[in-house]
């Protein structure tokens, strides 16, 4: 693409991902036609990525104010307060997630190392010390012959950058599902700690102030990444890998010092990252929210290759750059701190009153546009959306029990999504920093890290269960955020809020926005019962290749807060001697399950129904034992049911379990039924009477459900397999799966 | 008792280190800038953190010891005052030739991160004085070049002359020997690659690391 491009506007508009209608309301705002470097400019400023225009009318759907909150969505990332931290500081925690599903495709080891990169940025940003890193990977069926190597280049890539820049890697999710061969999802997390008074925003206060450029110099990598990532794939993708930035995490640790200690000299007026749509959009940003207008040199923005074009420098993606507004005399602090870390630096222009953008490149304007329509005139489109058809519940019947209930529960507990994914987190680094007490290796539903210097702790975890939202995207919603909660919970941690990462198909097919909005209107709706709001997040449209669509997958990052560390929960302590208890109720729900799918081979079927009230009751019965120190083993139920949870304990515990046949229900379903808003507890003999009657008196239903104690998983007259078994054939499948040839 | 934390470019375990070495000893620490050309005066420690200086590029570790305080870093080993190499800064302490070998590619060709049980080989030296009777510890490992290197001769004088400060019980990367951590013939220089920086209190899975730091800095 060339800028010296002989085509007429229009037909460049339709090349830069514009819909006709779209550039018609340009040529209204501007009277005029756009040149290259304005149409560039508005194309990406419009493009799904940056403008939300398909998802925003629903995104207004989520809550996104508390008591805690003190910034939501809108900003690099969201802020929530925690309270008194060491020397009297007033503590946040800020974070976010962010997908980076197209690069990572392409090319998987930049794709996802810059998706990393990327999420540290916006955090970091924002006056917070990155301290947690989480990833949700999907990737296709390991049988598909692309998967291997994504797999290969994408955790190479989340560790390469992660473990070099310092920040550890404490939790995610891995699946596999044929839904996503031609179109994985790399969704990475950032959790972050700041002081409360010292939040820093994007917003330019004022006109007058230097814009200050700092990190690594401006290539021609990434050109329209956040266009590309806005359109559908097919087969010649990977032409677009010219499209892909190349991420440098050495430059990223050096930035991250520098931003904090030029934060703290107290010269930054405003800061924003360049992401996606680099210089473009981080400019537009800064001064169209700040209500003032922006005159940048174009000649003075430090670059890698000589001869760029505006056009280029506007567009580029290279990664590892900040712009910054500095309050007035306070260059030279910038000077001295950037010299200090050996960065790039350059003050490129100021903020003006005119309420314009105008861009001068060798002695000529080579744009001059009015910021409100790039942000706030966006396109906002009401697309219209099916309802999905309701899926069936299924019958409770013995048609689907298993023929071999050994067999079930090896293959459950071996299949790619339940497998042990020590392979890929064992390349992680989780202990840097030296405040990880809970990591992928250790029995706990989220990872757990030390708010440093003090007894505070943050609790972290990332899921969905995308199985679910296909087959009922409001229910599917609604699991969605329970589980989080849940996860959270079950260490002890209390609640504090989610950041979300919406990974959907073509939303202009209307039966892919029904999705989207019911997923949407489900999580909604359990976040305002379970008091959990939204406070960032990422859209990540138009996921398909060759018109099919990936699995609905509205992924959620969950943060909690445990007031006092050495009151937590795990699931890896387990003693001999210990009795097993089940809160929450049973109904043998097998519809969507995790069971039927590996074993029937059978996707269909209604999801487990989300009572977000029992939810609520059941999770804060069973935080109060926690924290109260009257309990600390705990684990969640979810996919693959009691058998599942009980068997994690048993491999995380080393210790065997026996569980009662007897609960009422037909044994399959009472193992492997996937009913929500219950956990697994492993309690001393002498507590069990209290902790009932506690439990009865709260309304929060609770039985035995076995005991803990020698080396075998055990049910009565129906199963009983050694742990040793158990353990190679979770342990095995995925260094086999690796190993098998690339 | 005073220690120093040096830091490089692309460090990422110096507050690790520095918290590391007050929680368990009460010494004060300095961090010291790789700029640097002079240390501060009565140091008992001088610690290069794990990380990635320079990012890695060229070879682990080889830029920073070519780091202008690198020069007193050496002058102060020759001098006597104890030094830590973790990580990163093993490699550094190779490249700058105060410890001999090398550092490779883990075997596996990948980053590995995980909990190892390491045999105590030599507890008569300062660093490991501290373990007493006790014969095995337990640190985590984080690295991509963890793999020790070092010539048939050189591996028979480190064995020989009781260099070998810690062995792995379960080799992870295909380290000569088994090798975790040597020290220098004056015995007052250790490379390790194990970290004791995230190994000094319960909560972080084991206290071993607080042990080293303890006896290194003489309040074992």
């Amino acid at each position: 693409m060339s800028a010296l491009s002989p085509k007429p506007p229009a037909e460049l508009a339709r090349e830069f991902g514009l819909k006709s209608d779209e550039y018609a309301l340009i040529l209204d705002r501007l009277g005029r036609e756009p040149n290259l470097v304005e149409l560039g400019v508005f194309s990406v400023m419009w493009s799904e990525h940056c403008s939300y225009k398909s998802s925003r009318k629903h995104l207004a759907k989520f809550p996104t104010t508390g008591p805690r909150v003190i910034c939501g969505p809108g900003e690099n990332a969201g802020v929530v307060d925690i309270g008194d931290g060491p020397d009297g500081r007033k503590l946040a925690v800020v974070f976010k997630m962010e997908s980076h599903n197209h690069p990572s495709y392409i090319e998987p080891y930049q794709g996802a190392a810059t998706g990393v990169g990327g999420i540290m940025r916006d955090v970091f940003t924002m006056g917070a010390r990155p301290v947690a890193l989480l990833n949700a990977l999907r990737f296709g069926a390991p049988d598909h012959p692309k998967t291997r190597r994504l797999v290969e280049g994408v955790v190479a890539g989340i560790g390469g950058y992660g473990n070099c820049v310092g920040v550890p890697t404490v939790a995610g999710e891995t699946n596999f599902h044929s839904g996503y061969n031609g179109n994985i999802l790399v969704n990475a997390m950032c959790v972050g700690l700041a002081d409360a008074d010292k939040i820093f925003y994007s917003a330019a206060p004022a006109a007058g102030l230097p814009v200050v450029y700092f990190g690594s110099k401006t290539g021609r990598d990434g050109i329209h990444g956040a266009t590309m990532a806005s359109a559908e794939f097919d087969e010649n993708s990977d032409e677009k890998r010219p499209t892909v930035q190349v991420g440098d995490p050495f430059a990223e640790k050096l930035l991250i010092e520098a931003t904090l200690e030029l934060m703290a000299s107290g010269a930054v007026a405003a800061i924003q990252d360049m992401g996606a749509a680099g210089l473009t959009s981080s400019s537009v940003e800064m001064a169209g929210k700040g209500g003032v207008g922006i005159d940048l040199d174009l000649d003075a923005v430090p670059q890698r290759e000589e001869g760029m074009s505006a056009y280029e420098m506007m567009l580029s993606e290279s990664q590892e750059r900040m712009l910054a507004i500095l309050k007035p005399g306070r260059e030279a602090d910038g000077r001295r701190i950037f010299a200090k870390w050996g960065l790039d630096a350059a003050t490129i222009g100021f903020t003006t009153d005119t309420g314009r953008i105008v861009l001068r490149h060798q002695g000529q304007v080579v744009c001059d546009l009015p910021l409100a329509p790039l942000s706030d005139d966006a396109p906002l489109y009401d697309r219209p959306h099916l309802p999905p058809k309701k899926p069936h519940r299924l019958a409770l019947d013995e048609a689907l029990a298993p023929a071999d209930y050994e067999a079930a529960v090896v293959k459950l507990m071996s299949c790619p999504d339940m497998a042990s994914k020590r392979w890929l987190w064992e390349q992680y680094d989780r202990h840097v920093m030296a405040d990880t007490l809970a990591d992928s290796a250790t029995g706990a539903d989220a990872g757990i890290v030390r708010v440093h210097g003090s007894r505070k702790a943050l609790a972290v975890t990332s899921d969905c269960t995308p199985r679910y939202v296909q087959a009922d995207p409001y229910e599917g919603g609604k699991q969605v955020v329970a589980e989080a909660w849940r996860n959270l919970t079950a260490v002890g941690a209390e609640p504090l809020a989610i950041t979300d990462n919406l990974n959907f198909g073509n939303p202009e097919r209307p039966e892919i926005m029904g999705q989207i909005v019911g997923a949407i209107e489900g999580m909604a709706e359990a976040c305002r019962v379970l008091d959990f709001p939204v406070v960032s997040g990422n859209v990540s449209l138009y996921n398909e290749t060759n018109g099919v669509a990936i699995p609905p997958t509205p992924t959620v990052g969950g943060v909690g807060l445990l007031a006092d560390y050495g009151r937590r929960a795990g699931f890896g302590a387990m003693k001999a001697g210990q009795v097993l208890l089940l809160v929450g109720e049973s109904r043998g729900e097998l519809g969507a399950s995790l069971y039927l799918r590996e074993v029937f081979g059978r996707e269909d079927g209604a999801p487990p129904p989300v009572d977000l009230a029992a939810e609520r009751r059941n999770g804060d019965f069973v935080r109060g034992l926690i924290v109260s120190g009257r309990v600390d083993v705990v684990h969640d139920l979810s996919d693959g049911g009691l058998i599942a949870a009980a068997a994690d304990m048993a491999l995380a515990s080393n210790v065997g379990v026996s569980l009662d046949e007897d609960t009422g229900l037909p044994v399959h379903a009472a193992l492997f039924g996937e009913d929500q808003a219950r956990y697994l507890l492993a309690v001393a003999p002498s507590a069990v009477a209290q902790i009932a009657h506690d439990a009865a008196a709260a309304g929060v239903v609770i039985a035995q459900a076995g005991k803990a104690g020698g080396s075998t998983l055990i049910v009565q007259g129906v199963l009983s397999l050694p742990l040793e078994r158990l353990r190679q054939a979770h342990e095995g499948w995925m260094p086999t799966f690796m190993g098998a040839g690339v | 008792m005073k220690a120093a934390v040096v830091v490089f470019p692309g460090s990422n375990c110096d507050r690790d280190c520095a918290v590391g070495i007050e929680r368990s000893t009460g010494a004060a620490v300095d961090m010291i800038w790789h700029q640097e050309t002079t240390l501060p005066e009565g140091l008992d420690l001088i610690v290069l953190p794990g990380g990635f200086s320079y990012g890695d590029y060229l070879r682990c570790g080889a830029m920073a010891a070519q780091s202008p305080v690198m020069r007193e870093v050496v002058k102060a080993a020759n001098d006597g005052v104890a030094v830590i190499g973790i990580c990163n800064g093993f490699q550094i302490l190779c490249e700058a030739h105060l410890l001999p070998g090398t550092l490779l590619r883990n075997s596996a060709l990948k980053y590995i991160c995980k909990s190892v049980d390491l045999d105590v080989i030599n507890a008569n030296t300062r660093f490991t004085a501290g373990f007493g009777g006790q014969s095995t510890a337990r640190m985590t490992v984080g690295n991509g070049e963890g793999n020790f290197f070092a010539d048939e001769q050189t591996l028979a004088r480190l064995e020989g002359e009781g260099q070998v400060a810690f062995r792995y019980r379960q080799n992870p990367n295909g380290s000569a020997h088994g090798i975790a951590g040597i020290v220098n013939a004056r015995g007052n220089v250790l490379g390790m690659m194990p970290h004791p920086d995230r190994a000094f209190e319960p909560e972080l899975g084991s206290t071993d690391g607080a042990t080293l730091f303890r006896s290194v800095m003489g309040c074992a």
